[in-house]
């Protein structure tokens, strides 16, 4: 008989970093069921392309460039759904395919890999797709199939009700447009404990508050546009989220804020994108200036904070 | 009221369950081996040869300097061997061998009588004449501990009930079957140092045990149970003392700076029979479980073998894959079933091959699970940046001599990164690093 030795723990937590991807993709299935029941198989077809190329440009990356192959912690899944769920059905198949190359190869692979980005890559994908394709990426299709501008556009806040907004009686994206879905995803993410509610109730909140602030409608400014869905499954990213608390507050409330911001006084009628994207880039500063007091020590030294 | 600590993880109790309504069984083997180094300090010094007749509770070893404490015999009989054998960690350590003779003859005790009158300054030096150090697992010696420095004010005593650690329940066990014991233990504590405070600490998932231990401490002067909400390590010394007395213990402080002492119930009951039958450390208990056939809480003599107990739950139930002392977050693995518990062996946990199996490190998704487990609230990602890159400085500044080891981040890290473990070797470099260096100072 022979035993083995280790150091402890000796014990883990169910929660695997596959566990956790294929959490998040459970999560945004009834997002992705609703934007199929609502705009048909063209969804469909938008969501496997978008989710089989990003994989697909992980997997030749790492082949390519002789890394060990890390497909299988599905987290290339989870970019490709997510930047497919931010894109109108009407994409064209080899636009969404790009997209997803970009997110996977430029944002992702070229800075190291999962863990290493520091930009959320599929935020990053419809950033760049939106600046390349405006025209068609912001063609909005309603249920009807009617083109219609998006409910944040100018002169649109009066035709929706909020329950229009809530459950998805809007045109939109694929995914962001029925916020129940959105919100029933993340309410397993958090009971899973695959993420903690502070960011998303955050980011909602702040927006809130800052819409109230400005003179907007809080209640439609939350429920319109992507800031939802941007709040549960973007602002959250693993990566790209600070650690601490303090500074997840603070990186939650600058999203919110910024995308008021954006919307109020920006040229754009949509914000999330771009506040989560800005977010992201103070991440790495939040983390060093805002980190959690260590026990028995008066102050954390600012000298101490660096790496 | 419930009270708890910042972070932290919430565990699996459900390996608990095996043992925790069983009463605590006594098992005696026909030989003890009692290695002289059970406490954190100097090795005692053996005062016995191959084939003296020793009795129970005779000192068999020596203290030795100022953190020593004796061994005792732990059964009576013939001494068979004083030699070296290979332990925990890459050492030999020194054991002597006694062979059983069942009459459990005792040495001549000095009882000190009741808790309540004795003279309190002869408590602290009974304490280490029983030879008692923490039974909790951390095997400090106890008397040290009790001597605080003339400028050092003890304003409350806090008993260790919680057991936070996953499969272990003796010290539930204990509660539940031995509670006037622990009382009576800290009462003797108190009057030694003279604080007219006492608080018991236990989970809320021990029910039964808080009940008891109310109504006990309710008959005693000073003594209160505080209920802890059950969450891993809320018996962690720091943890404990910042959620009663809301006071952290400083950097490199001890709880006494703070005002406060800890002691596990274990540690307390084991004072008790010091105190009122002049008994020293001759047995205590410990869970057997895991992979074994009829997982139990054995009384067991100090120096019992790892294969004798296992043999006394009915043999392993499945090909073992690996052994530990302790419950599942810091537990020791052991090399082999040879080897003999000690003083502050709580358990004996037998995991199977497929739980022994070493796991890959995957990558760090800086998914901040770590931060938000750290009970210290360290950046262990950061840490284990440094600690693979060999960077003992930047580890340093980045507080990782705080690290108490408990084995949070590691639990929960996704991508399985060994994270206690590199902060181990970190700090033992560091220790290592620091003692060259004073060596050189003279």
């Amino acid at each position: 008989m022979s035993l083995r030795l280790s150091t402890a723990p000796h014990i883990r937590s169910p929660r695997s970093s596959t566990r956790l991807m294929v959490n998040v993709l459970i999560a945004l299935t009834p997002s992705a069921a609703f934007g199929v029941y609502n705009y048909g198989l063209k969804a469909l077809m938008v969501i496997l392309v978008s989710m089989a190329s990003a994989v697909l440009s992980e997997l030749l990356w790492q082949l390519i460039t002789k890394r060990p192959v890390r497909i299988k912690d599905c987290s290339a899944l989870v970019t490709g759904m997510i930047l497919a769920l931010v894109v109108t059905p009407e994409i064209p198949w080899w636009m969404i395919m790009i997209g997803s190359a970009f997110a996977i190869i430029i944002v992702k692979e070229l800075f190291g890999g999962i863990g290493d980005n520091f930009l959320n890559p599929a935020l990053a994908a419809r950033a760049m797709l939106l600046a390349s394709w405006p025209a068609v990426l912001t063609s909005h299709i309603d249920i009807d199939g009617i083109t219609k501008a998006t409910p944040l556009a100018e002169g649109a806040y009066s035709e929706y009700s909020y329950l229009d907004l809530l459950i998805g009686r809007i045109p939109g994206v694929i995914g962001e447009t029925c916020k129940l879905a959105i919100i029933a995803g993340l309410v397993f993410l958090i009971l899973t404990r695959t993420v903690t509610w502070r960011i998303p109730t955050f980011t909602v909140l702040s927006a809130f508050v800052m819409a109230w602030i400005v003179g907007l409608d809080p209640i439609y400014t939350v429920l319109a546009g992507g800031l939802i869905f941007a709040a549960a499954f973007m602002a959250n990213d693993y990566t790209t989220s600070p650690m601490s608390v303090h500074a997840q507050v603070v990186y939650a409330c600058g999203i919110g804020i910024i995308t008021v911001v954006i919307r109020k006084w920006g040229s754009y009628p949509e914000g999330a994108t771009y506040a989560v994207l800005f977010m992201n880039l103070l991440t790495p500063l939040l983390d060093r200036y805002i980190p959690h007091k260590v026990y028995g020590h008066k102050k954390v030294k600012e000298e101490k904070a660096h790496e | 009221m419930t009270v708890t600590f910042k972070r932290g993880v919430h565990l699996n109790y459900s390996n608990k369950k095996a043992t925790r309504a069983l009463s605590v069984r006594d098992f005696v083997s026909e030989e003890v081996r009692l290695i002289t180094s059970m406490h954190i300090g100097a090795p005692s010094t053996p005062c016995v040869k191959k084939g003296d007749h020793v009795l129970m509770g005779q000192v068999i070893a020596e203290p030795v300097g100022f953190l020593g404490i004796p061994v005792h015999a732990s059964v009576s009989g013939e001494v068979t061997n004083v030699g070296m054998i290979p332990y925990i960690g890459e050492a030999n350590v020194q054991c002597i061998t006694i062979a059983n003779d069942f009459k459990d003859e005792w040495v001549e005790l000095k009882p000190l009588g009741d808790v309540e009158t004795v003279d309190p300054a002869l408590i602290v030096p009974a304490i280490k004449n029983a030879g008692i150090c923490g039974m909790g697992g951390a095997s400090f010696p106890t008397h040290v501990k009790l001597s605080p420095k003339p400028e050092q004010k003890c304003n409350v005593v806090l008993v260790n009930g919680a057991e936070c650690e996953t499969h272990l329940t003796c010290d539930h066990r204990l509660m539940l079957e031995s509670g006037e014991k622990i009382i009576g233990g800290l009462r003797a504590v108190m009057r030694a140092l003279n604080v007219d405070k006492g608080v018991i600490c236990i989970e809320d998932n021990k029910p039964d045990a808080i009940e008891s231990m109310q109504i006990l401490a309710a008959r005693s002067q000073g003594i209160s149970v505080q209920v802890l909400k059950t969450k891993y390590p809320q018996g962690g010394e720091k943890q404990l003392i910042e959620v009663v007395t809301k006071k952290q213990v400083p950097a490199g402080k001890l709880p006494i700076d703070v005002g406060a002492v800890v002691v596990n119930v274990g540690t307390c009951a084991a004072i008790y029979d010091a105190i009122v039958y002049g008994k020293p450390v001759v047995s205590r208990i410990t869970t057997v479980t895991g992979c074994v056939k009829e997982p139990a809480n054995l009384r067991v003599r100090i120096g019992t073998v790892v294969e004798d107990m296992i043999g006394a739950c009915g043999g392993f139930s499945e090909e073992p894959g690996k052994i530990a002392f302790g419950g599942g977050m810091t537990g020791l693995c052991i090399p082999n079933t040879d080897i003999p518990m000690a003083k502050s062996t709580n358990g004996i946990v037998v995991y199977n091959d497929k739980d022994a199996r070493s796991i890959d490190e995957g990558p760090c998704i800086r998914c901040g699970k770590c931060v938000a487990a750290c009970p210290i609230g360290l950046n262990p990602y950061l840490i284990k940046r440094a600690a693979d890159a060999d960077k003992l400085d930047v580890a340093k500044s980045l507080y990782v001599n705080d690290c108490i080891l408990c084995g949070c981040c590691s639990y929960e890290c996704p991508s399985r990164r060994w994270l206690t473990a590199s902060f181990k070797i970190v700090k033992q470099k560091l220790a290592a690093q620091a003692k060259a260096k004073g060596g050189n100072a003279k």
